[in-house]
């Protein structure tokens, strides 16, 4: 059984059309990442998978239709909005005794083990902390919660660059154990890239690339070119072309690596560049429309 | 990743596994609401505390001769008991007004701070949490009043004794006439029914609640009013005005058998008349709007995302 299996999501807020047809399978055990730009339907898709929102299509998240099944579903479903949802009001030790008395997979001892490791304290008043501490502290509830799936959107937002490290670095250390599944959205590539197993591109809506990150090494190549290869490369119908330093680079989708060796360095995107090649068509479409 | 083997806080750990999970759920959602709203608890306390210091003071300036002449006459014995029954009113009044303001931040609050999203990620039904917060008015906020009620009546009792026996007065002939276990009785009975009478009116501040995007305190009053003033113009003091102004204001007196207007005092138990609290098709319409409020409540809960 799929751990997420969605045919045909669509969602309009009044006249705007959040998910436009969104089909998405995430097996268990992937650490998927979810990127789009702002209003590409990130938050909406994820929302719709932990319950938040109803959408039209077929949604099933571990075997379950979370818009009618959302209190269950939280058993084994973990989800961070953003670092702003903790409640101000509450005190880190009244955090730790809620979860452990509504939350039946919430593993106290856990919890403190991780936060022993930062500087919060119990008496602490959540409006008292940092943004980056709230994050630590939230991370810390989520990661003693024993679930099949953890969702994740924008967890990272408005946090300086070393929380932001440290979230991830933790994540992947402390809790990804390989049955496990992630799904996080950002918009941000570069700081998700080195830890996702599968990509999911969304542009108004829609999916644009959904693949394995072994699939995205092996379709996407980069070709630096100089002036007088240039023609005999855009022949081979790149994707995307630009331009850093007086040199041309080039990027291909599926094309194989001989003929691009004979044009030039033949190096792997980064998931930035491909991101940037495959919305920045997208977006030049919309201007031009 | 290490674990450790004792938890490092020195709270203790709270021992109630036993019980079957929704319980167990509800009893965390009630404390819950009780860590964030302090002032449920506080505030009929200091009105209660306010109560016990007025009769004290009261007590102070009557004069030996005013307290004889009072006992003397067993028609008057309504007066040793009129400030207990004022220090009653008063904190029954103040969990009304802290309830009201309660109900209407309840599904509002959560929503403004976003923190409906990290409520939202437990297992948590919406059913469940709209009932935790349909049950503090209902079934907390009773059960705070009439402690602090008791509370405050012994601490009057113990003050006004003192007192007495400064100024040479024997305090028996006060505890004499003194029927606590009567006035507490009444208490329990009157709550009991104030709680059913008033249930439409949380149920609908705790509806506003959850669906007003701002100032649900307008919200919930200006239908009330349009209603009101619409009918008193049309109809006169009629039906709808006086049917809304008794659901918020009147009810006091339903399940006693003192006459409708309260005039005379309740005095004894035979004052109480259960047929009379059960018999009123108001009750019973009330409980029932009160339970479509509620409903609709937890629908739109369900749908609602942060403002």
């Amino acid at each position: 059984m799929s751990c997420i299996r969605a045919r045909g999501l669509r969602k309009a807020f009044g006249s705007t059309i959040a998910l436009d047809g969104v089909d998405l399978t995430v097996e268990a055990g992937r650490i998927v990442g979810l990127i789009g730009p702002n209003g590409a339907g990130k938050s909406t898709t994820l929302h719709a998978i932990v319950g938040l929102t109803a959408c039209e299509g077929e949604l099933e998240v571990l075997g379950r239709d979370p818009w009618a099944q959302r209190g269950s579903l939280m058993h084994d479903v973990c989800f961070i909005a953003d670092v702003a949802v903790m409640p101000r009001w509450m005190r880190v030790g009244q955090a730790l005794d809620f979860m452990a008395g509504v939350h039946p997979r919430f593993d106290r001892a856990r919890a403190e083990s991780f936060l022993a490791r930062t500087t919060i304290r119990h008496a602490s008043r959540i409006r008292d902390l940092s943004k980056g501490m709230v994050t630590q502290l939230h991370l810390a509830l989520i990661m003693a919660v024993d679930v099949k799936l953890l969702v994740l959107d924008e967890p990272t937002l408005g946090l300086d660059i070393l929380y932001r490290k440290q979230f991830y670095d933790t994540l992947l250390n402390d809790y990804f154990d390989g049955d496990r599944t992630i799904l996080v959205s950002t918009h941000d590539v570069a700081e998700v890239e080195h830890i996702l197993t599968d990509v999911v591109f969304l542009d108004r809506g829609r999916i644009v690339l959904d693949a394995s990150m072994e699939e995205v090494q092996d379709r996407y190549l980069e070709v630096v070119v100089g002036p007088d290869r240039l023609a005999a490369a855009r022949a081979l119908r790149p994707l995307h072309e630009r331009t850093l330093l007086g040199r041309s680079i080039l990027l291909f989708d599926g094309v194989a690596r001989e003929p691009l060796a004979a044009l030039g360095e033949v190096r792997s995107p980064g998931l930035a560049d491909v991101f940037v090649a495959l919305m920045g068509g997208t977006q030049t479409a919309r201007e031009a429309a | 990743m290490t674990r450790d083997p004792e938890p490092l806080s020195d709270a203790p750990a709270v021992a109630v596994p036993t019980w079957p999970a929704p319980l167990r759920t509800f009893y965390w959602l009630i404390r819950r609401e009780l860590w964030e709203h302090r002032v449920l608890y506080i505030a009929p306390a200091a009105v209660a505390a306010l109560g016990v210091i007025g009769t004290f003071i009261g007590s102070l300036h009557l004069s030996n001769a005013e307290r004889a002449a009072r006992l003397a006459d067993p028609a008057s014995t309504y007066d040793y008991m009129e400030p207990f029954g004022f220090v009653a009113g008063t904190v029954f009044l103040g969990g009304v007004v802290v309830s009201i303001l309660y109900c209407l931040a309840a599904l509002h609050g959560e929503r403004r701070d976003r923190s409906i999203l990290f409520w939202k990620s437990l297992p948590v039904s919406d059913l469940m949490t709209v009932l935790s917060k349909a049950a503090v008015p209902t079934l907390l906020m009773p059960v705070i009043v009439f402690t602090l009620v008791v509370v405050a009546h012994l601490a009057v009792a113990a003050l006004t004794s003192l007192v007495w026996l400064a100024n040479g007065f024997d305090p028996r002939l006060l505890w004499a006439e003194l029927d606590l276990p009567f006035l507490w009785t009444v208490l329990a009975y009157g709550l009991t029914f104030m709680t059913l009478w008033h249930a439409p009116v949380f149920a609908w501040m705790l509806l506003v609640s959850a669906w007003a995007r701002r100032v649900p305190f307008v919200w919930a009053l200006a239908p009330l009013a349009a209603i009101a003033i619409v009918g008193r113009l049309a109809f006169g003091a009629g039906p709808t005005f006086s049917h809304l102004a008794g659901r918020l204001t009147g009810g006091f007196t339903g399940p006693f058998t003192v006459g409708s207007r309260g005039e005379a005092p309740v005095t004894s138990l035979a004052d109480l008349d259960p047929a009379r609290l059960f018999g009123q098709p108001g009750v019973w319409i009330g409980l029932l709007v009160a339970a479509l409020f509620l409903f609709a409540a937890i629908r739109l809960r369900r749908s609602r995302s942060p403002i």
